[in-house]
């Protein structure tokens, strides 16, 4: 406690910047990934992260120093030259885009890791800072760090918003933005510019291994709340943010804790949470809305029974009588009729059912719309009457108030169905 | 250059190794599944840190079912973000891998005490202490390097399930549709595959780590196909490459004394390039070869 209170009151200057620094990679890295996740090329940011190493081994063997401009200027060029590469053979050979993304990552982190054994050798003692570079520290960016990796991030999401326009159009139709005479290839590769900036910027904090964690998992989980890019840009920018920073609080208390775990974590969790709970497409959400809509037609189908009821001539039915209508669902029949009891639809008595005025009502809506489109389907579909029940049973649960409106003026208010059963209203 | 012994049991280890995975990776390549791949070997990592903790050592089963379950919940999970959850595939698959490797990093972190696994390990291995690590039995009898036996055990097991299923994983890959009318459960040889993965990658970890035997399932596949794309000279062009990877990747690391999986991983990809231009080369002299021709019969 005494550690969250120090880290978030930002007393400490150090706290202060490693905060803002992993902010504003957090940030550059969400909004990059918006981009690719939408152009379907998730995962050429894996391939980069990854290709990254060389370049980082290269710039500590050449300098002997982690100097942040010479590391920035290693990782970028092999970087770009793995993004490059992924697109040249996918285009000019046989092989598919996951096998040469796989082979790029793969040999690319090889060679790297080749160079970093060579340069533990050395002996060098900077090169136990190189380890950060693999998993991430984001307490490791001090001083000159988060001037570099600061400002390259800042460009990054300048560039980004110039862009915008045009990245948009290039994602979501290329050939228009070819046939209005964009320049796509410039535009390609000053978002390809961007992609490895991003990447680049964030390998100090996160690490090279795991970097792609932070380019795809906060946009899938926003990708869940919006369907418009402005606010799924801004969403993911916030879940980034808030991993970004519990990952720095959690390398802060535990300084041997790499950051870029906990920052992928946290974020997992937010997406597996999206997922689940999006207010329209969340997994747990859907679920809920159908369980609510069988619910509501097997009440339906329980008004429909007693209304039967009515017109042969009864006054009710037994809770045993009713439940052999829906034979194998007891269980939802005795869970409808205690809620249709609860709403007043329905009175009970010993056992005995009867509908309640409202329910009355409700179940004469429900037949109504049954018969009118039964009547519908035969007068102006020229279906046979013996073949309109299905969707007639289908139907009466959806029609709304407007559309019965309609069905009644096209109909002109009939008073009978096809199979001559009376179109029930109420009274007034 | 005189025989030494060592040097034999890395390089038969190591090809050993290579074979296996590159087997595999011909399926997984065919099926699009080349990320997959990628991702099962990083998720397997939280599984083979779990029964580390558990069984307390490296040899034994525990390491191979733990991280075989690991291998198979990560494909259920991408399948599940995939079909259920709706989410576009390599977003599952990147999200789904991160996490995973995420975790296992986390718990090697807070148990490093207890786990002997350190995170270099994990993403390169040490194929060099294969000739140093010892099977010894019960009765004290020493029998050779231990990772060496666990390989052969995987080339063999990995052969026998394709061989066995081979009529089965070549229609799946082809033509999934078909093989279903068949009577084939596609989702049966998918989780096989899948699960042959894992057990592959766990097998291979120590030696190659988790990272690096992306290199050994991806690349000598790609450089397979690049020359035929008959499923069988696959297979055999393959092993071929497998077994040379291993064999220059020693030597490449011996000369410039470096990690043997980075090696192999730099050599595979030397191969790739080199076939990537003599097969750019080869197009270029036809089409020239074409061009005179037409000329020819204008004249």
């Amino acid at each position: 406690m005494e550690d969250f209170v120090y880290f978030f009151s930002f007393q400490d200057p150090n706290v202060v910047f490693v905060v803002l620094g992993i902010s504003f990679l957090s940030i550059s890295a969400a909004m990059v990934g918006t981009f690719t996740f939408l152009d379907k090329k998730a995962l050429i940011g894996d391939a980069i992260s990854h290709a990254v190493l060389p370049g980082v081994c290269l710039a500590f063997t050449f300098t002997g120093t982690k100097n942040p401009y010479w590391i920035v200027v290693g990782a970028f060029a092999t970087g770009a030259l793995a993004t490059y590469a992924i697109s040249w053979v996918t285009e000019h050979t046989k092989l598919k885009e996951d096998t040469v993304i796989a082979a790029v990552l793969s040999v690319f982190f090889g060679v790297g890791i080749v160079f970093m054994t060579k340069l533990q050798q050395t002996g060098n003692a900077a090169i136990s800072g190189l380890d950060h570079f693999l998993f991430g520290n984001a307490i490791s960016i001090v001083g000159e760090d988060i001037l570099v990796y600061g400002s390259l991030a800042l460009l990054t999401i300048f560039t980004l918003l110039i862009f915008y326009k045009e990245f948009k159009l290039l994602i979501f139709n290329r050939d228009f933005a070819v046939s209005v005479g964009f320049p796509v290839k410039s535009l390609q590769f000053i978002f390809n510019s961007l992609m490895v900036l991003a990447v680049v910027t964030g390998i100090q904090a996160i690490g090279v291994v795991l970097m792609a964690g932070l380019l795809i998992t906060p946009v899938a989980a926003a990708r869940f709340w919006t369907d418009r890019l402005g606010a799924m840009l801004f969403i993911a920018v916030i879940f980034a943010l808030v991993s970004g920073v519990a990952g720095a609080y959690i390398s802060f208390v535990f300084p041997n804790m790499p950051t870029g775990p906990w920052v992928v974590v946290v974020l997992s969790l937010v997406a597996f949470a999206s997922f689940s709970f999006s207010h329209k497409k969340g997994l747990i959400t859907r679920w809920y809305a159908k369980r609510k809509y069988q619910e509501q037609i097997h009440s339906d189908h329980i008004l429909k029974s007693l209304y039967n009821v009515l017109e042969n001539g009864g006054k009710g039915i037994s809770l045993m009588e009713l439940k052999k209508d829906f034979p194998g669902k007891d269980a939802e029949t005795e869970r409808s009729i205690k809620r249709l009891i609860n709403k007043a639809y329905l009175s009970s008595n010993k056992d005995f059912i009867e509908l309640a005025d409202a329910g009355l009502s409700e179940a004469r809506r429900i037949i109504r719309l049954h018969r009118l489109w039964e009547l519908y389907l035969t007068e102006y579909m020229n279906i046979a009457p013996d073949h309109v029940h299905d969707t007639a049973e289908k139907m009466e649960h959806i029609l709304t108030p407007e559309i019965e409106a309609k069905l009644e003026a096209y109909l002109d208010f009939p008073s009978t169905d096809p199979h001559q059963s009376i179109i029930p209203r109420d009274e007034s | 250059m005189s025989f030494d012994p060592n040097a034999f049991l890395i390089i038969l280890t190591g090809a050993l190794i290579a074979v296996s995975c590159g087997l595999l990776g011909v399926f997984l390549m065919l099926r699009k599944m080349a990320m997959t791949g990628d991702a099962i070997s990083h998720a397997v990592l939280p599984g083979i840190v779990i029964a580390f903790l558990i069984s307390g050592s490296r040899e034994g089963f525990a390491m191979i079912i733990g991280a075989g379950l690991l291998g198979i919940l990560a494909t259920v999970l991408i399948e599940y973000l995939v079909a259920r959850v709706k989410l576009q595939s390599d977003a599952s698959i990147g999200i789904t891998f991160t996490f995973l490797f995420a975790i296992g990093i986390i718990l090697i972190t807070v148990f490093a005490n207890q786990v002997d696994l350190d995170q270099d390990c994990v993403l390169y291995g040490e194929i060099a202490y294969v000739p140093i690590d010892l099977w010894i039995t019960t009765s004290g009898s020493n029998m050779g390097p231990r990772v060496m036996y666990l390989a052969i055990l995987n080339l063999v097991l990995v052969v026998a399930f394709i061989s066995l299923f081979f009529k089965e994983l070549k229609l799946s890959t082809f033509d999934g549709q078909f093989a279903a009318t068949m009577g084939f459960s596609t989702t049966a040889i998918n989780y096989g595959l899948m699960g042959m993965v894992s057990y592959t990658t766990v097998s291979s970890f120590e030696a190659v780590g988790a990272i690096l035997v992306v290199a050994l399932l991806a690349v000598p596949p790609a450089i397979a196909y690049l020359w035929s794309k008959d499923l069988k000279k696959l297979l055999v062009l393959t092993l071929l490459i497998g077994v040379a990877v291993s064999f220059l990747g020693y030597y490449l690391a011996y000369a410039i004394n470096s990690s043997i999986a980075g090696a192999m991983a730099t050599v595979a990809g030397f191969f790739l390039a080199a076939s990537i231009v003599a097969q750019r080369v080869r197009r270029v002299k036809e089409s020239r070869g074409r061009i005179s021709l037409s000329t020819e019969q204008q004249n």
